[in-house]
Parts: structure tokens; C-alpha cells; sequence
């Protein structure tokens, strides 16, 4: 295989196993700090039990999310030279934000956060958790800044074939960036509650009927509730912003090769990008105008309107963009079956009313969140193909001119380290679970106060 | 306003190289001591082990930050070079990350993870700082060999990358000094020994290559009056070298006196170290390639970074501290579930 390819495979093995990780720390960071506050305001001893059970998997979570993000962070230079040669004017300011706003305020406090229970006060210790909390927010923010950017790139000219930065505010408010954190937030949100509603639901299946299981697996329940409508509607938003920036894309999605009104729904199809015709199609007919342009006559980009006059594809891979888009379609519609279906026996029967079955279903949703968000991120990334920043330059004029053996090899080596380190996590998560149920862990900590030589107590 | 202190041309350059030069000398005095103690590990029994991880417990993820703020300045202040630069170190860049994600985790999966494991993930974490210190002790002897892949340059490589590990162990083994008691303390001043000399060894290198390289360092270095002015660098290197090991002769004193002294020390001698180096190779961000002025971004955009630089950067410092003094004193014990 050629350089190009192993370089993006190996950004998308990199990024794709990177983003399971915060996509756990950004809303599990605000829930360990709901439960902090909880316990804070009523002295109950179940807030700081689902604390201690949440942060461990919250430490995990963000070590692993901290050394896959410091390989991305080198990857720009190691694989892709040309990105920062031509938009480096705009990403670097970007990038160097994140860090100095987000990345030591999380690392330091996470220290006290973790280590710190019977070091500080209390209100500094809950100081501590809200600021890894807004740290993560941060990241969040700039790097979703920065991608969205890449996507609808505005407030910049071209000098000499180099981006120069000529309005901050349009570059940091370009068009798809609301849409598109509020998205990748919600995203956030809904993987951990149901992965707090899943473990929950673990521990509880195995026999543990601890005020705290009762406790979480509510909190995982309500949550997913409220966010998936929320996400439904965020995600329509973030459709319609694209179809009016990044229409090739919204085409890919919906397997649309002609520009045209009555555009149908498809639902399954296999896209046949050589013949430029869907085959197998089963489809809605004026489903595609109609959820688009709200409007059965609305017209609604084709494919074809994307090539150049010499042949050249100016539009994404369809058949990827197309199935992707799917998944992550289908795991909403199953989270919204799920946490509704939940809520609705929590309410009528209670945490012992649950329908055992359903309580199985939501462990096997545990890593749902996983999968919508990482076929969510494929659909608007491999949509923004062959473009790396949006009518900007192109993924192959950016890539490094390594050896592709050299990437190859480098290419296993990560692979390698990622499935045993994933393997690993989940393998650990349940073992936790499996410990919490049987009533192993150490008796509770009491916060105290002053500087009394307290011993290291670590949040493991 | 960009204009304030000259030509932003100018000044905003020798400002960015500055502050990454600073990024990295934190770096490796911080994580060099959290890198050292993993690279120490198998000299440790299980419950040194324990002991050691608490005393860098709520430490390494800052300390590792430095690096990610160090090469995000190189990127957005030099972008062209930071793409010359990895692309050239393409390999040990993937083992030091690999060797850092290895790291990083084991941290976390040595306390959760069934307690049979907990051999392999200190393995891992041994393995994963090992890999790091060899791979950054590689990548710095290529640096200075103007990022050549020859037979000669491979060969000095591999040389900083063995004295680069050992320098870190010896960092480590003050630190170790600084935050522990009793046999683990007098262990550390052991390693701290021995360790002491492939630091000097790894200076000593490093001082007589790059000159014999470079004919432009050597011009640098060897023109009078520069050799009188710079003379205070090595002779300081020297005293503090020479006060080291004094000092480990004779540690741990009674009531634990002294103790933070060769930690301070060490970062003193890396500082003087990294100081000579940086006047060697300035103005060049890639060694008689280019310079930090050809390779600098478009001033408005450095100077955006800086507006923020200039409030953040304190601020950080600042909750540095504040972790510092919340976690003083010994890393006397740790408990697991």
C-alpha cells in the first residue's frame, strides 16, 4: 500500500482509539462532580460510594485519553508536514490554547482530584473536580474549534499558498463549530450515562443491591432520557448546517447521485461509486426531501454534481459516509428505545421493577456510546474527503514523504498496543464492577480538613 | 503594538525559541525524574515499587504536559521545522509514544487490574520508560548530529541515548532522595552514585561532539572573547558535579538533612547542560538547515499565542506549586484495594 493510505489509516487507528477515551472524560468529569456536590449537600454516604466507583474509571479513562492524545499531537509532524505548512497560521494558535488553557489545568488538578481526598479541605478537593471538569469542557472546545474549522474554514486569506489569520472571531465561531460541539457534547453525555446505566446494570445483575447501584443505575437511566431527544434534535441541526456548507457529504449520506426535488429516503442500499448507481435500494420515497428540506418537493445535492469536468472526484467515498452514517442513525434510534423503556419502569415499578431482560440489554449497550460516536466522527470526516480543510487543501497534499514500509510498521505496532490496552480497559472495567459487588472495597473515606500528614491514598 | 519592542520579524522568534527552550528544559527535569524512577523500577522490590509510584503518583501526567506544550510550540511557532524534524525522527518518535502510552497506563492498570497482573504492568511501565528515556536520549544525539542517518551519527545516537537513560535514572534517584525514608532512601542515594556518572559522561559527550560536527559551533565556542565570557558554564558544571558527589557520599544525614538538595542540584547541573546547548545551536531550530527566523509562523498569529502566554503561563506555574506543596513531604505509603 502507498504511503497516503497507511498514513491515514494509521491517523484514523490513532484518533478513532484516542476519542473513546475522552468521549468518557468530558461528561463523566461533570457527573463525578454532581455526585461530589450531592454528597456535599446531603451527607450521603451513596453520593461518595458512586464517586469512588466513578472515579476510578474516570482515572483510567483519562490516562488513556492523555497518552494517545500526546501521539496525535506528534503525528501532525510525523505524518503530515503539509497541514501545518499551509494552515499552521490558524491551527497553531488553536492548538497552542488548548494546551495552555485545558491540558495543565486538568493534569495538575487531576492530581489533587485523585490523590488529594485526605490532603486538602474539602472545598478545595471539590474545587479540584470542577476544574478537570471545565478542563476537559475546554479541550473540548478548542479542538472542536479547530475541526470544524477544517471543515467550514472562514476568517482567513490565502498569501503565497499559506493561510493568514485576518478575523479570530469568525475562525473560532466559523459556521459548523456550534452544531457541531454541541453534537460531539451530547455524543459525551449519552456514552457515559449508558455506560454508567450499563455497569450499573452489571452489578445489579450479579447481585448487588447496594444503595449505590440503585443510585447510578437511576442517574445512567434518566440521564440517557432526557439527552437522546436532546441529541435527535442537535443532530438535525447539524445536518441541515451541512447541507448548506459540505453538501457533497450530505449527498454520501443519503446515496444521492442526482440533484433533483422527491428525493427518496434510502435505507439500505449497496453504492456502486463505478457505475454512480445505488443497487438493492430500498427507500422511502421523498424521505431524503422531506427530512432535509422539510419539504417532499425540496431539491437535494446529487453526487454527480460533485466531479470535475476531468473525471476527478470532488466528492467523498459514498459507500463508507453511507454505512456509517447508519450506524450511528441506528445505535440513537436503539439508545432512545432503550433509556425510554427504562425510564418508564423506573417510574411506574422502581429500581427492583426492572425487567431483567432490559436490565441485560442495557449491559450490552454499556460501549453503545463507543460505537455511535466513533461512526459518527467517520461519517463527517471521511464526508469531508478529499479535502483535509474544506476548499482548502487536499489530505494528499499534506502527507509526509515517509517510507510506506516504515509506516506500515509503526502502523502494526500501534494497532498491536491498542487492542491489548483496549482489551485491557473493558477487561479492568468489569473486574471493578465485579470487586464493587462483592463488597471489596475499602472502607469509606471521610474528606478532612487542614494539612493533618494523612497518608497517599490514591483514587485507584 | 506588535511593533513595541522592534520588528515582530525579530523579536517574536527569539521569544517562541526561548519559551520552548524552556518547555523543554521543564520537561526533562520534571519528567526526566518521573521517566528515571520507571527506569529504576527493577532495581526495586515490590513494596519499593509501591512506595516509588506514590512519589510520582500525582506528578507524571503534569510533567508530561510540558512535552506536549514544548512540541505544540514547535508546531505552531516553527511549523516547518517541527515537519522536518518528526519526519526525520519518525522512528524513535513512535517508540518514545509507544513507549509513553505503555507508561502512562500501566500507572493506572497496576492498581485496578487483578492482582496477578500487577507484574506485568510493572513491567509495562518499566518497559514504557525505558523506551521513552532511549528513544529521547536517540533523538537529541541525532539532533545534534544535524539529523543525519549515517553508520558515525547512528553510532553517537545510540551513545546520548544510553547516557540519557542513565542521567534520567540518576534525576530519579534524587527525587527518590527527596521524597522517601529509610533502605529505599539509601538505595536512591546508591543509583544517585552511579547514576551521577553517566550524566557526566553524557555531558562530556555531548560537549565534545557537537563542536568536532560543527565547525560553526566550534567558531561559537572557541573564539576569544566568547570562550572567556562562556568559561562560567562548564567551570559551574564542574562545581556542581563535584558537590553531587561529595554530597552523595555522605547522604542520608540524620533528621533527613540535605535531602533536597541533590534533586535541586541535578536540575541545576540539566539546566547549565541544556543552557550550552542552546547556545550552540541558536539561531537554528534544524542544525545549519534553518533558522528559528525562516522557520517562524506568520507573526499576528504568534503574537495571538503570546497575548494568551503571557496571563496563562503564571497561572500555571502558579497550580504547579500549589500541587508541589499539597504533595510535599515523604511518599511514605500507598494503599491498594
Amino acid at each position: 500500500m502507498e504511503t497516503l493510505l497507511l498514513s491515514r489509516i494509521q491517523f484514523g487507528a490513532n484518533i478513532s482509539f484516542h476519542i473513546l477515551f475522552p468521549t468518557i472524560t468530558i461528561a463523566l468529569s461533570w457527573v463525578l462532580l454532581f455526585f461530589k456536590l450531592r454528597f456535599s449537600a446531603t451527607g450521603d454516604m451513596r453520593w461518595m460510594d458512586a464517586y469512588r466507583f466513578w472515579v476510578k474509571v474516570f482515572a483510567l479513562s483519562f490516562a488513556m485519553g492523555v497518552v494517545s492524545g500526546i501521539t496525535m499531537s506528534f503525528q501532525f509532524g510525523t505524518n503530515w508536514p503539509g497541514f501545518m505548512e499551509t494552515v499552521g497560521n490558524i491551527a497553531g494558535p488553536l492548538l497552542a490554547y488548548e494546551v495552555l488553557t485545558a491540558f495543565f489545568l486538568e493534569a495538575v488538578f487531576l492530581g489533587i482530584m485523585l490523590f488529594g481526598f485526605s490532603r486538602v479541605p474539602g472545598w478545595l478537593h471539590t474545587l479540584a473536580t470542577f476544574l478537570v471538569a471545565f478542563g476537559t469542557l475546554m479541550s473540548a472546545f478548542w479542538i472542536l474549534v479547530l475541526n470544524s474549522w477544517m471543515h467550514t474554514p472562514a476568517g482567513f486569506e490565502m498569501r503565497d499558498g499559506v493561510a493568514h489569520a485576518t478575523d479570530w472571531f469568525a475562525i473560532i465561531f466559523n459556521p459548523s463549530m456550534p452544531y457541531r460541539l454541541l453534537h460531539m457534547l451530547l455524543a459525551s453525555g449519552l456514552t457515559v450515562a449508558f455506560l454508567i446505566a450499563g455497569f450499573s446494570a452489571f452489578r445489579w445483575l450479579i447481585g448487588d443491591r447496594s444503595d449505590e447501584v440503585r443510585l447510578t443505575l437511576k442517574t445512567g437511566i434518566v440521564l440517557a432520557a432526557v439527552l437522546i431527544p436532546a441529541q435527535i434534535f442537535a443532530g438535525d441541526l447539524h445536518g441541515l448546517n451541512t447541507l448548506e456548507h459540505q453538501p457533497q457529504k450530505v449527498a454520501a449520506m443519503e446515496a444521492n447521485w442526482e440533484t433533483g426535488p422527491n428525493v427518496p429516503l434510502v435505507l439500505f442500499a449497496l453504492p456502486d461509486q463505478e457505475a454512480r448507481e445505488n443497487r438493492f435500494e430500498i427507500a422511502i420515497p421523498n424521505g431524503a426531501s422531506i427530512v432535509l428540506k422539510h419539504d417532499p418537493d425540496g431539491v437535494v445535492p446529487g453526487l454527480n454534481d460533485f466531479v470535475a469536468e476531468d473525471g476527478t472526484l470532488l466528492h467523498p467515498p459514498v459507500a463508507p459516509v453511507f454505512w456509517s452514517f447508519r450506524v450511528m442513525v441506528g445505535v440513537g434510534v436503539l439508545m432512545l428505545l432503550m433509556s425510554w423503556a427504562g425510564a418508564y419502569l423506573l417510574w411506574r415499578r422502581g429500581t427492583d421493577g426492572m425487567n431483567p431482560w432490559l436490565l441485560r440489554g442495557f449491559v450490552a449497550m454499556s460501549f453503545s456510546g463507543w460505537l455511535a460516536t466513533l461512526a459518527g466522527w467517520y461519517t463527517t470526516e471521511i464526508g469531508r474527503q478529499p479535502w483535509l480543510v474544506q476548499g482548502v487543501m487536499k489530505t494528499a497534499d499534506a502527507v509526509a514523504d515517509v517510507p510506506a514500509p516504515m509506516v506500515m510498521g509503526t502502523l502494526v505496532a500501534y494497532l498491536v498496543v491498542y487492542a491489548v490496552l483496549i482489551a485491557a480497559y473493558v477487561g479492568v472495567l468489569f473486574y471493578l464492577a465485579r470487586k464493587a459487588a462483592s463488597g471489596q472495597m475499602p472502607e469509606p473515606m471521610t474528606p478532612q480538613s487542614g494539612d493533618a500528614p494523612v497518608r497517599l491514598v490514591p483514587a485507584e | 503594538m506588535m511593533t513595541l519592542f522592534g520588528d515582530p520579524a525579530v523579536w517574536l522568534p527569539i521569544v517562541f525559541a526561548s519559551l520552548m527552550g524552556l518547555s523543554i528544559l521543564i520537561y526533562v527535569v520534571l519528567d526526566g525524574y518521573d521517566l528515571g524512577v520507571g527506569v529504576l523500577f527493577p532495581f526495586a522490590d515490590d513494596d519499593e515499587k509501591d512506595r516509588m509510584i506514590a512519589s510520582i503518583g500525582p506528578f507524571w501526567d503534569a510533567n508530561e504536559t510540558w512535552l506536549v506544550l514544548a512540541i505544540g510550540l514547535l508546531l505552531v511557532a516553527f511549523p516547518v521545522a517541527h515537519g522536518v524534524i518528526l519526519t526525520a525522527l519518525y522512528l524513535p518518535v513512535a517508540v518514545m509514544l509507544i513507549g509513553l502510552i505503555l507508561r502512562g497506563v500501566s500507572f493506572e492498570f497496576r492498581a485496578k487490574a487483578p492482582a496477578p497482573r500487577k507484574r506485568l504492568w510493572n513491567n509495562a511501565f518499566f518497559a514504557g520508560s525505558l523506551m521513552t528515556s532511549v528513544a529521547q536520549g536517540y533523538m537529541l544525539g541525532l539532533y545534534i548530529m544535524g539529523l543525519e542517518w549515517a553508520p558515525a551519527t547512528i553510532a553517537f545516537a545510540l551513545l546520548t541515548a544510553l547516557f540519557l537513560t542513565v542521567g534520567y535514572s540518576f534525576i530519579g534517584a534524587t527525587w527518590l532522595i527527596l521524597k522517601t525514608g529509610d533502605d529505599l532512601q539509601k538505595k536512591a542515594v546508591r543509583w544517585a552514585r552511579r547514576g551521577l556518572l553517566g550524566a557526566v559522561g553524557g555531558i562530556a559527550a555531548v560537549s565534545v561532539a557537537s563542536p568536532l560536527v560543527s565547525p560553526r559551533i566550534f567558531e561559537k565556542w572557541f573564539a576569544m572573547p566568547e570562550f572567556l565570557l562562556l568559561a562560567p558554564l562548564p567551570v559551574m558544571s564542574l562545581l556542581l558535579i563535584g558537590a553531587l558527589w561529595m554530597m552523595l557520599r555522605h547522604l542520608p544525614h540524620e533528621h533527613d538533612h540535605w535531602s533536597w538538595v541533590p534533586y535541586l542540584t541535578a536540575m541545576g547541573l540539566f539546566a547549565l547542560a541544556f543552557a550550552g546547548l542552546a547556545y550552540s545551536f541558536y539561531p537554528y531550530v534544524v542544525p545549519e538547515y534553518l533558522t528559528i527566523y525562516e522557520a517562524a509562523a506568520a507573526p499576528e498569529s504568534l503574537f495571538i499565542i503570546l497575548a494568551g502566554t503571557v496571563f496563562v503561563l503564571p497561572t500555571i506555574v502558579g497550580y504547579t506549586v500549589l500541587a508541589y506543596v499539597i504533595f510535599r513531604g515523604k511518599a511514605t505509603e500507598l494503599r491498594y484495594d
